[in-house]
């Protein structure tokens, strides 16, 4: 499932020695290309961890289901906070359902 | 500026690094065996060599939304080993190992809670369970959290730096070797004691899903655990054990999704095209919905080859509320999963979710497939110990288990290194077998533009269809039979031969060489186990057609040796031997499913 990177918000992790996606990405995909744009060298590899997408920090990544798999038109789009994130999920009818789930501290604090 | 290849292997640069730890694979046990080690010694000089980066790396890279084991007030270890066994088929498992792995469990599980994981609980503050030893938590920053605390300790990690082989001094391992995937360096990591926790396998076999889509990893097990940890010790001659039983899970079909988080997690029965309960209908002489694991895990394939398919977890009573809570679970582990139902429009209250079998994996942290280990978990290599998915003998350890591993393994590696000082590198043995390293491995990138030969991905797609038809894989329901693992078992040969026609054009398609290569290691040996269990003992994980029934004679161990000087492997037994008392196929003392 591989992440598609929108080039107009992308803007390489100008100040990182090595951008964010590219730090995090498991499988070594997520490297900057000539224009200096983040982009994922082989779609077929990507496991869809979704780790890229969650740490750009300009929001410049998709996750996309290959449409062999899923149709077209959906997406998920995650917004990182200190101890929680906020899932935006749209389905193909325009759909929109938002999740906030905890990720750091104790539970019901 | 475009990669440029080394040309000669003087080329590349060395870097030696020497320290008293050297943990291969910062994941979920390695980040455990870190703190550990520093916790028992203020002085130990740390080092961990990962593949990725250890913020986000190995199975739990995306997060996790429950840990499968933690004792509940009123159960003991014991009881958790009795529940082990019986989810195996009364094994034979490691029982001295599942027990010292039991009584460290709970406590990993605490230090994760105070290291800042959220534990779901209830209104009370009581540990919600979701299952009877599975508890929910919101895991989405598992991987950091580990990782972060491992940092904590001051161990020197070394990022992208992918592990190749062992260092040998004759027959201890003093350490490792590999490649800097950014830097190009090679690397030489000299170490008292070295553990091995580089996760389990995938990719050994071909995902149907991988069939006419851009998705060749659509995988449940994180793809870029490739079973090096195993390759490393098979080549230097560890012994493997119970490689034949593999792990073949229930998943969302075309989206490779765990399926717990929905059948246990919500009680959502399994179901066929019929609308018939499966477990219910056809399993319930094993236990029903408590069945065996692989019971559960093979009975959706069944239902498909008794054309009786499709197959569903039935999600259709879940409320609106519930529906919700369910994809909050895989947003914590598997978030791409919900925009896989979206994408497909699929409300979880209307219609079923579709079930099928994964592609088999060998991972010793679920199954028992990996390095015979002694109770300090070392393997038969001294100086090489092994936890987490690497380690054999003992399943269903998932994330706590394996954590508890990593302590063990820290434990077992202090002791062991008291008594050992560094051999100097620039002894002429030593030397050898760094330049014949240095050499094996750069040798896929100083072949040249014009060079005729075949791609990694070429091998690893013909290595992977291979084993899917002949060694048991997803299309053949996963049966295999003696002339298939033969036939198996000479076109292994034959891609090993070959294996000098690989070549890559940069530190990436190195990586992937080297990935395929260490496969095929793991996949030949893997085969050897397949044939020596003449008999059928956990259908699915391990199904042979030509000998369908169980064998009482063969209610042991398989192990496995290859010689690391002329690679032949050689198959033997080890008997059972039960520490817990209690009827082995239940998983309770009162017999009770
Ligand atoms: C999708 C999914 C869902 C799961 N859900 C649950 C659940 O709900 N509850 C539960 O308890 N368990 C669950 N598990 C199981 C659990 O995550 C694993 O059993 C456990 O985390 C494995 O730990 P490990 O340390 O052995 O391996 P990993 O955590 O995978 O660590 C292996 C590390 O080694 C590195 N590595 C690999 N090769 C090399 C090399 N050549 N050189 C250097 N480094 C290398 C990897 O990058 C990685 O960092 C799930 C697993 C998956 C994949
Ligand atoms: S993290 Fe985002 S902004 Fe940075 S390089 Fe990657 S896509 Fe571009
Ligand atoms: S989704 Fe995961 S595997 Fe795919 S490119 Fe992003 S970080 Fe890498």
């Amino acid at each position: 499932m591989p992440p598609k990177v929108d080039l107009n918000k992308c803007d390489g992790c100008q100040a990182q020695d090595e951008p964010l996606c590219e730090q995090v990405c498991p499988g070594n995909l997520m490297t900057l290309g000539e224009n200096a744009k983040a982009y994922c060298r082989e779609l077929r590899d990507c496991w869809d961890c979704m780790s890229c997408t969650k740490v750009c920090p300009k929001g410049a990544i998709d996750t996309r289901v290959p449409y062999q798999l899923g149709y077209h038109g959906a997406s998920l789009t995650p917004m990182m906070g200190t101890n929680s994130v906020t899932w935006t999920c749209v389905d193909l009818n325009g759909n929109v359902e938002r999740f906030r789930v905890k990720t750091r501290g104790r539970y019901g604090e | 500026m475009a990669y440029q290849p080394p040309k000669d292997p003087q080329e590349i640069p060395v870097e030696e690094v020497s320290c008293g730890l050297l943990i291969i694979g910062g994941g979920n046990a390695g980040c455990f065996a870190a703190v550990e080690a520093r916790k028992l010694s203020p002085e130990m000089d740390i080092v961990i060599m990962e593949k990725a980066h250890i913020s986000r790396s190995g199975a739990t890279a995306a997060g996790m939304d429950a840990i499968n084991t933690y004792i509940p007030p009123g159960k003991t270890p014991e009881d958790l080993v009795r529940w082990s066994r019986s989810q195996v088929g009364g094994g034979p498992i490691r029982e001295d190992l599942a027990l010292t792995n039991a009584q460290e469990l709970n406590q990993a599980v605490d230090d994760l809670e105070d290291w800042g994981l959220p534990i779901v609980r209830d209104d009370e503050g009581n540990i919600k369970y979701r299952g009877g030893w599975d508890i929910s938590i919101r895991g989405e920053a598992l991987k950091p959290i580990m990782a972060e605390k491992a940092i904590e300790t001051g161990a020197r990690v070394y990022n992208r730096v992918v592990a190749t082989n062992l260092l040998m001094d004759g027959e201890k391992c003093v350490g490792a070797m590999g490649f800097g995937l950014r830097d190009g360096k090679f690397y030489v990591f000299r170490a008292k004691a070295t553990i091995v926790a580089t996760g389990g396998a995938c990719g050994l076999y071909k995902s149907y899903t991988a069939d006419s889509t851009t998705s060749h990893h659509q995988t449940w097990m994180c793809p870029f655990n490739v079973g090096t940890g195993y390759a490393m010790g098979i080549r230097q001659g560890a012994e493997m054990t119970s490689m034949e039983q593999r792990w073949v899970a229930t998943r969302t079909k075309d989206f490779c999704g765990p399926v717990d988080t929905i059948s246990v997690g919500y009680r959502s029965a399994m179901i066929n095209g019929r609308g018939e309960k499966i477990l219910e209908k056809h399993y319930a002489h094993l236990g029903g919905d408590k069945a065996p694991r692989y019971i559960r895990a093979n009975a959706p394939m069944d239902e498909w080859l008794a054309g009786r398919g499709p197959t569903f977890v039935d999600t259709t009573h879940l409320s609106d509320e519930e529906a919700k809570e369910l994809k909050i679970d895989y947003l914590c582990e598997r978030p791409s999963f919900v925009l896989f139902l979206a994408s497909r429009n699929h409300d979880v209250t209307k219609e079923p979710i579709e079930i099928y079998g994964s592609d088999p994996y060998i991972v010793g942290g679920h199954t028992q497939s990996g390095y015979w280990v002694d109770v300090e978990r070392m393997t038969t290599i001294p100086g090489l110990f092994a936890a987490g998915e690497t380690a054999g003998g003992n399943p269903n350890k998932f994330v706590g288990g394996c954590a508890a591993e990593g302590k063990l393994a820290t434990r077992g590696a202090l002791k062991y290194m008291q008594a050992v000082t560094l051999p100097p590198l620039d002894q002429a043995r030593m030397k050898a077998q760094i330049e014949a390293e240095k050499a094996r491995v750069f040798s896929p990138l100083m072949k040249g533009a014009e060079f005729d030969g075949v791609s990694p991905v070429e091998m690893e797609e013909r290595m992977q269809r291979l084993m899917d038809e002949y060694a048991g894989g997803t299309s053949q329901f996963y049966r295999t039979n003696e002339e298939r693992l033969d036939y198996a078992l000479r076109h292994l040969a034959m891609l090993k031969s070959q294996i000098g026609l690989l070549h890559a054009g940069d530190l990436h398609g190195l990586m992937l060489a080297h990935e395929v290569i260490d496969r095929l290691d793991v996949a030949e040996v893997l085969c050897h186990h397949l044939k020596h269990r003449r008999e059928t003992r956990w259908p699915g994980w391990q199904t042979r057609s030509d000998f369908p029934e169980a064998d009482p004679a063969l209610d042991c161990f398989v192990e496995t040796v290859r010689d690391p000087l002329t690679g032949e492997i050689k198959s033997f037994t080890r008997p059972y031997e039960q520490v817990v008392p209690g009827d082995r196929f239940k998983p309770t003392l009162d017999g009770k499913f």
